[in-house]
């Protein structure tokens, strides 16, 4: 997990551990919340990544995952709603030796911060962004969400939701997004490779993490990560390897006529070289956007990192024009400015 | 044949408007000339004023676009109420105009553009070359259209591009009736067109035809003369209030060593200045040009928890979007420079033309008690002196600051006398230093109450700071009752004390007298004139001037208690007046209000002075 990692932020020189990392805060997330796991994750990746403590800055919106700054033990800001984005850009633009993280939900960067979400993506910002997805407005108590599945109940749709519910994985490439993953609340070993993986990412890394809501949308992931389905239901990608699923890895996508499909390997023919082999860095979105929105009954749903791309990050590109400038400029303090282009003296 | 020579008059100031459609590049005209009147050493002051359209219809009232500049031989204050010479490229611009235009005023005017169609399109019953309704005033008509044709014909200009330069003939004409040497437009046409030098030749040409033209025919009686004027010693330049407001914040962050960061969204008439500082990042200024107003100040925030000048700029419309991120900049007590270019409102209201109308949006449009510090600039290139004082005490406050400017001021130039950064006031942001035991985010210097900066990478001072109340001193999230007053007395009394920090109330005049007049922000200029007028005239007339409006100079209440009336003179239906009642109750207060996207007239407000002096 050691391998290349951004040296714009530095290093620490001393190893450090989880405790480096936790709060003296009480954590107030509902006992049960998938949040409490996120949380874990989070302080066991911190140290693996290996940056200073204090160059970590982590910055949130509003809404339950939003509490998270307040209890890890870094520099941290929590902002207002849906903003988390736009607060993220100012921090890691003005100073890119902050590796900056932002908590977020469902409701925080698709509803009221969805402009923000989308134009930090198209931007490729060198930010991480965990995106706690539970479907569901929690800490204004129950109502639905833009990852709502159409026909949920909630507080604001007695009768059913009539909206149609965001694709996260989709809408992220939609905006040219270059980093993209999904991963269960209930697998602290899977969050914490997928953050790791977010952290080696130049650019805006979107980890959309299924976690549960135990008051107000219990179990509403559990169709697809319960322990008593998700062999058959989720796919855990690995890049350079087959895209295998199934009890014992006999399931596996092939593309055929431009479309996914599911197969068996050993049935009709098939063996494990016909079956797709995972490329996290392909800069083509086309496999990883149809990854991404493959969903049982009839497919599993992916997991993972799923796109991981090497594009230009803005905050690299500011630095690099200001450098330009800077080189071929004649005007290198306010007195050179003030004195530039017409001006006379009067005596 | 020997030439007649014209007579020579002698004026101290001179208003000159150019007019035309927006395509008619009015602009150029009115820049290239008032560059010639500083180079010659006159005071001056200028305005552009434009439809809010890009490329409205030609030949109608709704495309004329026009510039107005006022000169002198002495301190200009503003760009002048009636123009002494117009220029008028087309009959719409001539009848959109010639309501500010003074009896007598000499009028250059193109004949070719008078054609049946433009007239009537003007919404002219008749031609006003043939009538008699241009009797009042000197009129200088030629067909410039055609003679800038022939002027060009040995060229081989194309017609197109040789009718788009009739606006260099008419300047011409103007360089001659003022008298002006070409030497300065010429110049300037070789550095500015330095890639086409055909375009160096054809402006060259025609601005030359257009001077002969006026000096052979002998189209006016008397060239005009306007001494230069008795300027302090020193450098200047012609500056507009928006880029003086990038100026004045970039030297703000030199000063302070903190780099600037300025997220903004487009919006008129305050673009200028995030356009303007988009070019200066050899000077390490980073500009975020945000998806909308919410980033652009949200992102702001984010760069100042980090260390950085953080600024963001917009216009009223733009205010109302960044009211719940002021609140946030307010409650971590974080330093953020909003500029605010007011325009008409509410709503979309008069983009490009000024109002005043902001000031309680500034002061009061939050939700909870939230209190920032607001300033006004009052010229065009004062703004580069009072964006200075919004970062510099924004940050040693670490308080959010509102600078208020206005369309007038933003587009509007002056000239500016060139500072040396070694003169200008030191910043002193209070930054915490690395493992400081007593660090607490919201432990307070007992002074100002000012709470230390902490640079997030800075070791040993970890620290989470955000939208919910904090606890006093160590900044846990708290919802105690008594916490949340504590706090809130905190920021107010924050703000109350930049007071200490800042200058006193002047007045201008004598300290008692019958009457005082108040204004605020972009119509010193106006209301300073028109003051003038009456202390000539002997009457116990006094102004004060406000820039410092949040806290108010201490001592606000000395200085307006020394008079019999107050009249509080604004561009809007009386907010700052209802301030003053509120913060320093007298039953003194008169108002002088318009609300008609237009300055002030000197007349129209030493009437309403006199007014006052003569009721009982």
């Amino acid at each position: 997990m050691d391998d290349f990692i951004n040296m714009t932020v530095e290093r620490s020189n001393v190893q450090l551990t989880k405790a480096d990392f936790e709060s003296d805060q009480m954590v107030k997330w509902c006992p049960g919340c998938g949040a409490h796991a996120i949380l874990s994750a989070v302080e066991r990746v911190f140290p693996k990544i290996g940056y200073r403590k204090e160059n970590f800055c982590m910055v949130s919106g509003i809404g339950c995952s939003s509490r998270f700054p307040y209890y890890v033990n870094t520099y941290g800001i929590h902002g207002i709603h849906g903003r988390a984005a736009a607060i993220g850009s100012g921090v890691k633009i003005a100073n890119p030796k902050l590796s900056t993280w932002i908590a977020t939900g469902d409701g925080d960067s698709l509803a009221i911060g969805g402009n923000h979400f989308i134009h930090i993506i198209r931007r490729n910002v060198d930010v991480n962004i965990i995106l706690f997805n539970n479907q569901i407005y929690g800490l204004t108590k129950g109502q639905y969400s833009p990852t709502t599945p159409m026909g949920k109940v909630t507080k604001t749709s007695p009768q059913g939701t009539i909206e149609h519910p965001f694709n996260i994985g989709e809408l992220v490439m939609g905006a040219q997004g270059t980093f993209f993953a999904r991963v269960p609340d209930n697998n602290i070993s899977m969050m914490t490779e997928a953050m790791f993986e977010a952290a080696k990412h130049d650019g805006t890394s979107i980890m959309e993490i299924l976690q549960n809501c135990i008051i107000f949308a219990d179990k509403a992931h559990f169709d697809v990560i319960g322990k008593d389905v998700k062999d058959e239901t989720m796919l855990v990608l690995k890049n350079g390897e087959p895209m295998v699923f199934g009890k014992n890895h006999e399931k596996g996508l092939i593309l055929k006529d431009q479309l996914l499909e599911v197969v068996e390997v050993g049935k009709n023919g098939i063996t494990i070289d016909d079956i797709l082999v995972h490329d996290q860095y392909n800069p083509d979105p086309g496999i990883h956007t149809m990854l991404a929105k493959l969903a049982p009954p009839n497919f599993p749903m992916v997991f993972g990192v799923i796109r991981s791309a090497m594009f230009p990050t803005y905050d690299d590109m500011v630095e690099e024009q200001i450098s330009q400038a800077k080189a071929t400029s004649k005007i290198r303090n306010v007195d050179d400015l003030l004195n530039s282009g017409d001006t006379w003296e009067i005596k | 044949m020997t030439k007649k020579k014209p007579q020579v008059i002698e004026r101290d100031n001179v208003v000159i408007k150019f007019v035309g459609d927006s395509g008619d590049g009015m602009q150029f005209s009115g820049s290239l000339f008032s560059d010639s009147a500083a180079i010659a050493g006159n005071d001056l002051a200028t305005f552009p004023d434009f439809p809010a359209e890009i490329r409205a219809p030609q030949n109608t009232i709704a495309g004329v676009s026009g510039f107005q500049m006022h000169m002198g031989s002495s301190k200009i204050f503003t760009t002048g109420d009636m123009v002494d010479v117009l220029v008028a490229m087309n009959p719409a611009s001539l009848r959109a105009n010639l309501k500010w235009v003074k009896k007598g005023a000499t009028i250059i005017l193109d004949q070719d553009a008078f054609d049946d169609k433009s007239i009537e399109k003007a919404g002219y019953k008749q031609n006003p070359l043939l009538d008699d309704s241009l009797a009042p005033y000197q009129i200088v008509k030629a067909p410039i259209t055609t003679l800038t044709k022939d002027s060009l014909a040995t060229l081989g200009i194309d017609n197109k591009t040789a009718e788009r330069s009739k606006n260099m003939f008419s300047l011409g004409i103007l360089y001659y009736i003022f008298n002006r040497d070409l030497k300065a437009p010429f110049k300037y046409f070789e550095e500015k067109f330095k890639k086409k030098k055909e375009l160096v030749e054809i402006n060259k040409v025609v601005l030359q035809a257009g001077y002969n033209y006026a000096e052979t025919i002998e189209v006016v009686e008397s060239v005009i003369q306007v001494a230069p004027a008795k300027m302090e010693k020193g450098r200047y330049r012609n500056i507009t209030g928006n880029v003086a407001t990038a100026w004045g914040l970039l030297a703000a962050s030199e000063k302070s060593g903190r780099p600037l960061f300025l997220g903004s969204y487009p919006i008129t008439p305050a673009t200028e200045i995030m356009m303007e500082l988009s070019k200066h990042k050899s000077l390490g200024a980073k500009v975020f040009q945000a998806e909308d107003e919410i980033a652009g100040i949200c992102s702001a925030i984010g760069a100042s928890y980090t260390g950085a000048m953080a600024c963001t700029t917009t216009s009223g419309p733009g205010l109302s979007l960044k009211s719940e991120a002021i609140g946030l900049a307010v409650i971590t007590e974080l330093p953020l420079i909003i500029v605010d270019v007011q325009r008409g409102g509410p709503s979309t209201g008069l983009p490009t033309k000024s109002e005043q109308s902001d000031l309680y949006q500034a002061l009061f449009g939050r939700n909870g008690e939230c209190p920032v510090i607001v300033i006004a600039a009052s010229s065009s290139e004062n703004c580069f002196n009072y964006a200075y004082m919004a970062a510099k005490l924004s940050m040693e406050h670490m308080t959010p600051t509102i600078l208020l400017t206005d369309g007038y001021l933003g587009f509007g130039s002056a000239l500016f006398k060139i500072p040396k950064m070694k003169d200008m006031p030191p910043i002193n942001p209070p930054l915490a230093e690395a493992n400081d035991k007593n660090f607490k985010p919201y432990r307070r210097d007992p002074e100002t109450l000012v709470r230390k900066w902490a640079i997030p990478g800075t070791e040993g001072l970890r620290h989470r700071i955000g939208g919910l109340e904090k606890e006093d001193v160590t900044g846990i999230v708290s919802t105690d009752p008594m916490n949340h007053q504590v706090m809130t007395e905190n920021r107010n009394n924050k703000v109350q004390k930049v007071a200490d920090y800042i200058p006193l109330q002047d007045i201008d005049g004598d300290k008692t007298g019958d009457l005082l007049v108040v204004s605020w922000g972009g119509t010193y200029g106006a209301v300073h004139s028109a003051v003038k007028v009456m202390q000539e005239a002997g009457k116990k007339v006094s102004h004060a001037h406000f820039h410092y409006i949040m806290p108010l100079p201490k001592n606000t209440a000395e200085v307006l208690n020394g008079f019999k009336k107050i009249v509080v003179c604004e561009l809007n239906s009386g907010q700052f007046v209802n301030y003053l009642r509120m913060t320093h109750p007298t039953p003194n207060y008169h108002q002088f209000n318009k609300v008609q996207g237009l300055p002030f007239m000197i007349n129209e407000l030493t009437e309403k002075f006199n007014q006052l002096l003569e009721e009982k």
